[in-house]
């Protein structure tokens, strides 16, 4: 076997790393936000960005989240290839009418005279103790809007591959990060790589349920597969990665093999990716199933302060082992 | 900051050539909105459209200030500012038929032309939407060395939007060469700006330590010598600046918007009609100054007509897109 060159990177890290990569194959790539330059953004994810390719390409901007979105959508169309950064995903709401009236419908709306090759950074995930403005899963929003593309990275290595496609693409795309993962550690090649949009990856092999699961569910969905082993039941995580572009395909093919299937998101159950997935799963391989495919989201709450209040709100490993137990018929 | 601009000098340094020039781009876009207006009227066309009679002298005395490839972004209003930027009127019209030889194959319409070749980054009918996108492409201009500027068309009713003064607080910080052009109609839609601007309207640019004028938009002489000044200061990297036209629009906010006794009397209407028409004023001047006499004008405004014409002719014949194009164009 030829040696590969691998080395454990956070997350933080590997976003970090395919930026500088991208910042220095392409002149221009650049970051703008608040407290992107000297301070790195707060979760320091951009540390040492600014000291390599100065003030002019890591901008650090006033509390304006729909002024600079909108002065990204603007660069973009001519000649930048921005990479906007929302320290939280929960500010994304202040950017809606540039991501969603302009970003996203301006290549359609022009017949494809023109277009905008940004991408936008967010954070997503609850647990944080930062209560109902800070800790929101908005995905599902983006995902919703035909003209954009939605990532949400499940580790480091993914993290790494989707942001340098994420730069490259010729359209608007959002990439969430979960706020909790940054220090979460995995492999990551020393190699140059990028990871197409639509590809699900198949993040264990099982045989009797299959549990789809996105950014940080899919450890949640790995430890509710562990336990399953334990009782005797193999089960298969799959990671769509993108929920826009959606890599069907696999999902459905998992489905088919194993006859069973939960989706877990942390964003709101509700009009949800869950509910999108599941209804790709359940149409895509209704007669291969035994058992209703089962939705695992956030709880239809404001996230709430108290610890155990909050915990309570978000899919937990025990959640989606039983949930997976009950549909085994396994007691 | 705020300076009047003295409309007596307004034309000095302006050829007769390039008078006789705004004249004709004036007059075409009067022709092209009555188009318009006569297409909905017959049911020619979908949906509806907001013209831009009364406001030419605006855009036409900006977009003469302006290189080809410099920027504008423009608003639902935005025929004027699409023609005066030289876009062609055979693919306007064909865009507002919702053909496929329009400039966004049939998929725009009329709020949302764009044109590359021009520097027409589209217009926007989202109001005050393209603040941002203007700002953007002015930040590219700059980063890029490219000395190229960009114009941001709004109406007064833009005003009432706070992207406006998020992106003037960014395009002040980072000297961005941008042109903030409010067009003050005086009706947000279907109500007087007088009750939805509170303070001076100056005052804001003003805030963010932004230089702000205002000018007679009726007088395209003085739009264009004031736009002209402030399009050199832009590109010579003295940052953003704003100019207030003071215009009228003719027609209702869109061209079913009939009856407006509700909110504004047939007699001020007649009045700015009468008395201020900018395509009246440029011609008294032209035939005062005996640049020009009536027979080489009317020549002009009947070679106008023959293009627009020749241009509604194209879009009535040209083919809608077909179905399999529905999807096209969502992703680059």
């Amino acid at each position: 076997m030829p040696e590969v060159a691998v080395r454990e990177l956070t997350l933080g890290e590997a976003v970090r790393e395919a930026l500088a990569e991208e910042m220095r194959r392409d002149p221009r790539v650049c970051l703008i936000g608040e407290d992107v330059a000297e301070a790195g953004t707060p979760f320091k994810v951009l540390s040492g960005l600014v000291e390599e390719f100065g003030k002019s390409r890591v901008i650090d901007t006033p509390i304006s989240e729909a002024g600079f979105t909108g002065v990204a959508v603007g660069a973009a169309m001519t000649g930048l290839r921005p990479v906007v950064d929302i320290m939280f995903g929960d500010f994304v709401t202040l950017t809606m009418d540039q991501m969603v009236n302009q970003a996203a419908k301006v290549h359609y709306m022009s017949g494809g005279a023109w277009r905008v090759p940004m991408a936008m950074r967010a954070t997503l995930g609850a647990s944080r103790r930062s209560a109902a403005q800070h800790s929101q899963s908005l995905h599902a929003w983006f995902s919703h809007i035909p003209g954009l593309k939605v990532v949400l990275p499940s580790t480091p290595y993914d993290a790494k591959g989707l942001m340098k496609t994420a730069i490259r693409d010729e359209n608007p795309v959002i990439f969430f990060e979960d706020k909790m993962m940054f220090k979460f550690k995995g492999p990551v090649p020393i190699e140059e790589y990028t990871i197409p949009f639509g590809v699900a990856d198949i993040k264990r092999e099982g045989e009797d349920i299959t549990i789809v699961a996105t950014s940080s569910m899919v450890q949640v969905a790995l430890g509710a597969a562990t336990l399953l082993e334990e009782i005797g039941i193999s089960a298969e995580v799959v990671d769509p990665r993108t929920t826009w572009p959606l890599d069907e395909q696999t999902l459905i093919e998992s489905a088919k093999k194993t006859s069973r299937a939960i989706v877990v998101d942390e964003g709101y159950e509700r009009y949800g990716v869950t509910a999108e997935i599941a209804s790709v799963i359940a149409t895509g391989a209704f007669y291969d199933l035994d058992a209703p495919v089962k939705r695992i989201g956030a709880m239809h709450v404001p996230v709430p302060f108290s610890p155990h209040l909050e915990d309570a709100t978000i899919p937990s490993e025990q959640q989606v082992f039983e949930a997976a137990r009950a549909m085994c018929k396994r007691s | 900051m705020t300076t009047a601009t003295n409309q007596s000098k307004a034309d000095a340094g302006i050829g007769s050539e390039r008078l006789l020039h705004m004249y004709k781009q004036m007059v075409s876009i009067r022709l092209f909105e009555e188009q318009v207006n006569d297409l909905y009227t017959r049911a020619l066309m979908p949906g509806l459209a907001h013209l831009y009679i009364g406001e030419e002298a605006v855009a036409v005395g900006i977009c003469e200030a302006l290189h080809r490839d410099d920027y504008i972004t423009s608003t639902h209003r935005g025929h004027g500012h699409c023609l005066a930027k030289g876009a062609a009127p055979d693919r306007m019209f064909a865009e507002l038929l919702g053909k496929e030889a329009g400039y966004c194959r049939g998929k725009g319409g009329s709020m949302h032309i764009a044109d590359p070749k021009s520097g027409n980054l589209g217009a926007n009918a989202i109001v005050g939407g393209s603040v941002g996108i203007a700002a953007g492409a002015a930040f590219s201009a700059k980063t890029l060395g490219t000395k190229q500027v960009a114009v941001c068309f709004f109406g007064e009713g833009a005003l009432g939007q706070g992207l406006l003064y998020e992106v003037m607080n960014l395009s002040r910080l980072w000297d961005l060469p941008v042109i903030y052009v409010c067009e003050n109609n005086m009706y947000n839609e279907y109500t007087h700006f007088s009750e939805t601007t509170a303070g001076e309207i100056l005052a804001r640019p003003a805030a963010f330590g932004i230089p702000g004028e205002s000018v007679d938009g009726q007088d395209v002489r003085a739009v264009y010598a004031t736009a002209s000044r402030l399009v050199d200061q832009a590109r010579s990297g003295k940052g953003p600046a704003f100019l207030l036209c003071n215009t009228y629009r003719y027609r209702g906010h869109h061209v079913g918007d009939v009856n407006r006794e509700y909110y504004r009397a047939k007699q001020e209407e007649q009045r700015w009609m009468a008395d201020r028409d900018p395509i009246k004023l440029l011609t008294d001047w032209i035939t005062g100054q005996k640049l020009a006499d009536q027979a080489q004008l009317d020549k002009i405004q009947s070679e106008a007509k023959s293009e627009i014409d020749a241009a509604v002719e194209f879009a009535v014949k040209a083919t809608y897109p077909g179905l399999d194009q529905v999807g096209e164009d969502i992703y680059a």
